[in-house]
C-alpha cells in the first residue's frame, strides 16, 4: 500500500544520501522521492512514497525522525491531501492526427510545450490517476518518451472545502498500485 | 588565538575531557599526530586500526566515557569499519577521527582516498566531513554531544589534510551553545500516564518478568532495576550485554535469555503474562520464533529510542525515555502500593531452576571450557572485568560467570565481532587500571587482532588473556554437527594454529599452557597475580557444545538440553 511521508530536512550535502541509505538499510521500497526547496531558506522538503503497511510507515517515520538532519516528518497517508505528479510526454504526431491529439490533451488540461515535424511534447500536472489516464489515451498514438517527477503532496487545510470528496494521500495513490 | 586545524583537534579533545586516545598514524593524519607530539594527551599506538577502534570501544564500555580513535585516510579509515559497526550495534559512544586527502583532491581517486563519510553513514549515529577549519570547534561540540547523549553511538569526523594545516581563530564551543536544535537526545517525553498504566498492569500480573537490556547499562539503571525487582519480587532476565545489571546469583535472577540462554529464563518468558522490556531491543537471538515469543504476555517496552518500539514485537504499552528516569518515576508511584509476592509464580520459577540447571559433564582428564570460566569467576569473585570474543567461549562466559556489576562484561552482542576480545580487554584495562581485566577468547577469535599483543606488551597493559583452545571454530562446528551432518567444513583450526605460548612470548608477554584439569586453578591464580599481560592457552575439550540451545526460529519447547 502506498504511504506518503513528507520530511523537512536541512538543505545540506549528504542528506539525500542519508535518507536513501536509511530506506535501503531498513528494507523499505521507495516508489518515488522528490526533493525541493521550501518556504524557509535552508530547509528542503522531501516527499517520499513508500510501499509498505501502516506499521511499516510508522517505523519509517520514527527512523526518519531519528536522522539528525530531519527536522519534522508528516505522514500524509491518513490525512486528506493534495497529491500531484507532473509528466512530460513526447507523443508521435503526424500532421493527420495532430489536431486530434491536441484536442484530447486539452480535455486533460495538458499543454503542448514543443512541436516538431512528427511529434509533440505534452506537459500535464495532476493526480497520479489522471496522468495514468492521459498515458492510456496517448498510448495508441505512440509514446516516444516519458518523464515523470514523482509525487509532491501537501495536507489540505483543517477547514478546507469539500471535505466529503477529499481523499487521503494513500487513497489518491492507490490507483497506481492496482 | 590563531591555531591550525590539527592543534584545534587536539585542544578540543582535551577540552571535552578526553585523557586517552587510541590510533594509528598515516599520511593524511600527520598534522594531528604532530600536534599530539607535545600536547601531553596520552595516545595508545595500536598495531591495526581495527584494534584501536575495539580498544576505544572497550574503554568506553568499561568507563562509561566516550572512546576516541584516530586513523588515517583510505585503508586506515576503512579498517575502522568493523569497529564502528560493532559500537553502533551495541550503542557505544565513540568519536572516530580520520584524516582525508586534501579538499582539492577529494573525488579524484587520490592516493589513500576512500569515501569514509559515505561508507560509514549506515554504521554511525552521525558523521561529518569538515571542509572548513572554522567549523572544527562547532563540529566537535556536536559530535561529543551526539555520541554520548540519548541512545549513544559512534560519530565519525573526517578531516582533510589541508583543513588540518589551515589556521583560524579558535575558541572552544560550550556544549550549551550547540546550534543543533533539531537534535533532541532526550526529548521531554511525558510518561506519567503510561506509568499509571504500568502500575495497573503490574497489579494485575500473576506471572510478571522483567527483561533487561543494554539500555540499563548505559543509563546506569542498575539500582532502579534492583529496587523494582525487590519491591515486586520480579524475576529478572537479561540480554547478553546486560549481564551484571542484576546480580546473577540473586534468587530473582534468571540469567540470560534466548538461543543460548537458561532454560528457566526462556520458560519464564514463554509463560509470563506481563513482560517488561527495559532497554532491550528484542534481538532475534533472544526472541526466537517471534509469533510465539511471550505470546501470553502483555508486553511493555521501555526505551529511549522511539524507533525501537514495535520494530520486532508488537507491544501493548511503550514508555519512551531514559530508563533510569522511568524507573525512578515508577518506583515513586509504587511506594504507596503494597505488593504481595506472586508466590505461586516464584515457586514455578524455582521449580524450573531445579529441573533445568546449567550443567555440563565434568571430566578428570580433559579440561572443560565451562570449568575454566567458573574457575576464573571464583578466583576473581565476580570483581574482574571480563571481555570476550565471539562464539562458544562467549556464551559459556555469559552463562558461567558470576556477574555482579554492570560494565563488567564487555562483549560484542549485536554485531558478534570475532577479534573484539584482546583489543577490548586492552581498552577496558586502560580505562580501569585498578581492576583485574580478564579476556576470555577462543583460538579463532584470538587470532583475529592478536597483533594487539604488541600493544599490551609495549605499554605493559596487564590484561590476562585466557584462550579456550579447542582447535575449532567451535560455534560454527557445533552448528555443523547439529544441522549439517557433522560436515566440519573449514572449521578445523587446530592443524594451522600456531603455538600460542611461543607467539605470546615472541610478543614479549608471559605465557602458559594448561592441558590438565588440575592445572587450571593454580595456573590461573598464578597468572592473575602477575603484574603484566599474560596469555594462558587452555587446551579444552575439542567438541564440547553450548547448551542449552534453541535452534533458530524455535521456541522454548524446542530447547535442546545437551
Amino acid at each position: 500500500m502506498p504511504h506518503v511521508l513528507v520530511a523537512y530536512t536541512d538543505d545540506e550535502p549528504g542528506v539525500l544520501n542519508r535518507v536513501a541509505s536509511l530506506f535501503r538499510r531498513r528494507a523499505f521500497n521507495i516508489h518515488s522521492l522528490t526533493v525541493g526547496p521550501t518556504e524557509k531558506a535552508g530547509v528542503s522538503r522531501m516527499t517520499i512514497v513508500v510501499d509498505t503497511d501502516d506499521q511499516g510507515a510508522a517505523r519509517a517515520q520514527s527512523n526518519l525522525e531519528k536522522l539528525l538532519n530531519v527536522q519534522k516528518v508528516e505522514n500524509l497517508s491518513i490525512r486528506p491531501s493534495v497529491v500531484r505528479d507532473l509528466v512530460l510526454l513526447r507523443v508521435a504526431a503526424e500532421s493527420t492526427v495532430r489536431p486530434e491529439i491536441i484536442q484530447l490533451a486539452q480535455s486533460f488540461r495538458a499543454t503542448v510545450v514543443d512541436i516538431a515535424t512528427n511529434s509533440l511534447v505534452l506537459e500535464c500536472t495532476g493526480s497520479a490517476g489522471k496522468i495514468d489516464a492521459l498515458l492510456d489515451v496517448m498510448k495508441p498514438y505512440g509514446i516516444l518518451e516519458m518523464g515523470r517527477t514523482g509525487v509532491v503532496a501537501m495536507a489540505r487545510g483543517a477547514d478546507f472545502f469539500g471535505a466529503q470528496s477529499a481523499c487521503t494521500a494513500t487513497e489518491a495513490l492507490a490507483v497506481n498500485f492496482q | 588565538m590563531r591555531k591550525t586545524g590539527a592543534e584545534i583537534v587536539v585542544e578540543l579533545l582535551q577540552h571535552y575531557g578526553v585523557d586517552l586516545v587510541f590510533g594509528y598514524p598515516g599520511g593524511t593524519i600527520m598534522p594531528v599526530y604532530d600536534a599530539l607530539y607535545h600536547s601531553g594527551l596520552r595516545h595508545i599506538l595500536a598495531r591495526h586500526e581495527q584494534g584501536a577502534c575495539h580498544a576505544a570501544d572497550g574503554y568506553a564500555r568499561a568507563t562509561g566515557k566516550t572512546g576516541v580513535v584516530i586513523a588515517t585516510s583510505g585503508p586506515g579509515a576503512t579498517n575502522l569499519v568493523t569497529g564502528l559497526a560493532t559500537a553502533y550495534m551495541d550503542s557505544v559512544p565513540l568519536i572516530a577521527i580520520t584524516g582525508q586527502v586534501p579538499t582539492f583532491a577529494i573525488g579524484t581517486d587520490s592516493f589513500q582516498e576512500a569515501d569514509i563519510y559515505g561508507i560509514t553513514i549506515p554504521i554511525t549515529k552521525y558523521n561529518y566531513l569538515v571542509k572548513d577549519v572554522a567549523k572544527l570547534a562547532e563540529t566537535f561540540a556536536e559530535a561529543f554531544y551526539i555520541a554520548r547523549t540519548g541512545r549513544p553511538g559512534p560519530v565519525l569526523i573526517d578531516i582533510p589534510k589541508d583543513v588540518q594545516l589551515a589556521s583560524t581563530e579558535y575558541a572552544p564551543v560550550a556544549q550549551a551553545d550547540i546550534p543543533l536544535l533539531k537534535y533532541t537526545p532526550e526529548p521531554q517525553y511525558e510518561f506519567d500516564a503510561q506509568l499509571d498504566e504500568l502500575v495497573l498492569l503490574l497489579r494485575a500480573a500473576k506471572r510478571p518478568v522483567l527483561f533487561v537490556g543494554g539500555g540499563a547499562v548505559i543509563s546506569n539503571a542498575s539500582v532502579g532495576i534492583h529496587r523494582l525487582a525487590r519491591k515486586l519480587s520480579l524475576p529478572v532476565t537479561n540480554t547478553l550485554i546486560a549481564n551484571g545489571v542484576f546480580p546473577s546469583q540473586d534468587p530473582l535472577s534468571l540469567g540470560m535469555a534466548g538461543m543460548h540462554g537458561t532454560r528457566y529464563a526462556n520458560e519464564a518468558i514463554f509463560a509470563s503474562d506481563l513482560l517488561i522490556a527495559a532497554g532491550a531491543r528484542f534481538d532475534d537471538r533472544v526472541t526466537g520464533k517471534i509469533a510465539e515469543f511471550a505470546q501470553r504476555a502483555k508486553i511493555v517496552h521501555i526505551d529511549i529510542d522511539p524507533a525501537e518500539v514495535g520494530k520486532v514485537v508488537p507491544v501493548d504499552l511503550s514508555i519512551i525515555g531514559n530508563l533510569k528516569d522511568v524507573l525512578d518515576g515508577l518506583l515513586a508511584k509504587l511506594e504507596a502500593v503494597d505488593f504481595e509476592p506472586q508466590t505461586k509464580w516464584l515457586g514455578q520459577i524455582k521449580e524450573w531452576k531445579e529441573k533445568y540447571p546449567l550443567t555440563y559433564t565434568q571430566s578428570a582428564s580433559i579440561i572443560k571450557p565451562q570449568c575454566v570460566i567458573q574457575t576464573i569467576s571464583e578466583l576473581t569473585q565476580g570483581e574482574a572485568i571480563i571481555t570476550t570474543g565471539v562464539g562458544q567461549h562467549q556464551m559459556w562466559a555469559s552463562l558461567y560467570c558470576d556477574h555482579r556489576h554492570p560494565k563488567h562484561f564487555i562483549t560484542s552482542g549485536g554485531l558478534g565481532t570475532m577479534g573484539f576480545c584482546v583489543p577490548s580487554g586492552i581498552g577496558a584495562q586502560l580505562g580501569c587500571p585498578d581492576k583485574l581485566v580478564v579476556t576470555i577468547t577462543g583460538d579463532g577469535s584470538f587470532q583475529m587482532n592478536l597483533q594487539e599483543l604488541a600493544t599490551a606488551a609495549y605499554y605493559n597493559i596487564p590484561v590476562k588473556i585466557v584462550i579456550l583452545n579447542n582447535g575449532y571454530l567451535g560455534m560454527v562446528r557445533q552448528w555443523q554437527e547439529m544441522f549439517f551432518e557433522r560436515r566440519y567444513s573449514e572449521t578445523h583450526l587446530e592443524d594451522g594454529n600456531p603455538d600460542f605460548v611461543m607467539v605470546a612470548k615472541g610478543f614479549g608477554l608471559e605465557a602458559f599452557r594448561v592441558t590438565r584439569p588440575e592445572e587450571v586453578r593454580p595456573t590461573l591464580a598464578m597468572a592473575f597475580a602477575l603484574p603484566g599481560p599474560v596469555v594462558i592457552d587452555c587446551r579444552v575439550e575439542k567438541e564440547e557444545n553450548v547448551w542449552p540451545m534453541i535452534p533458530t526460529g524455535g521456541t522454548v519447547k524446542d530447547t535442546i538440553e545437551h
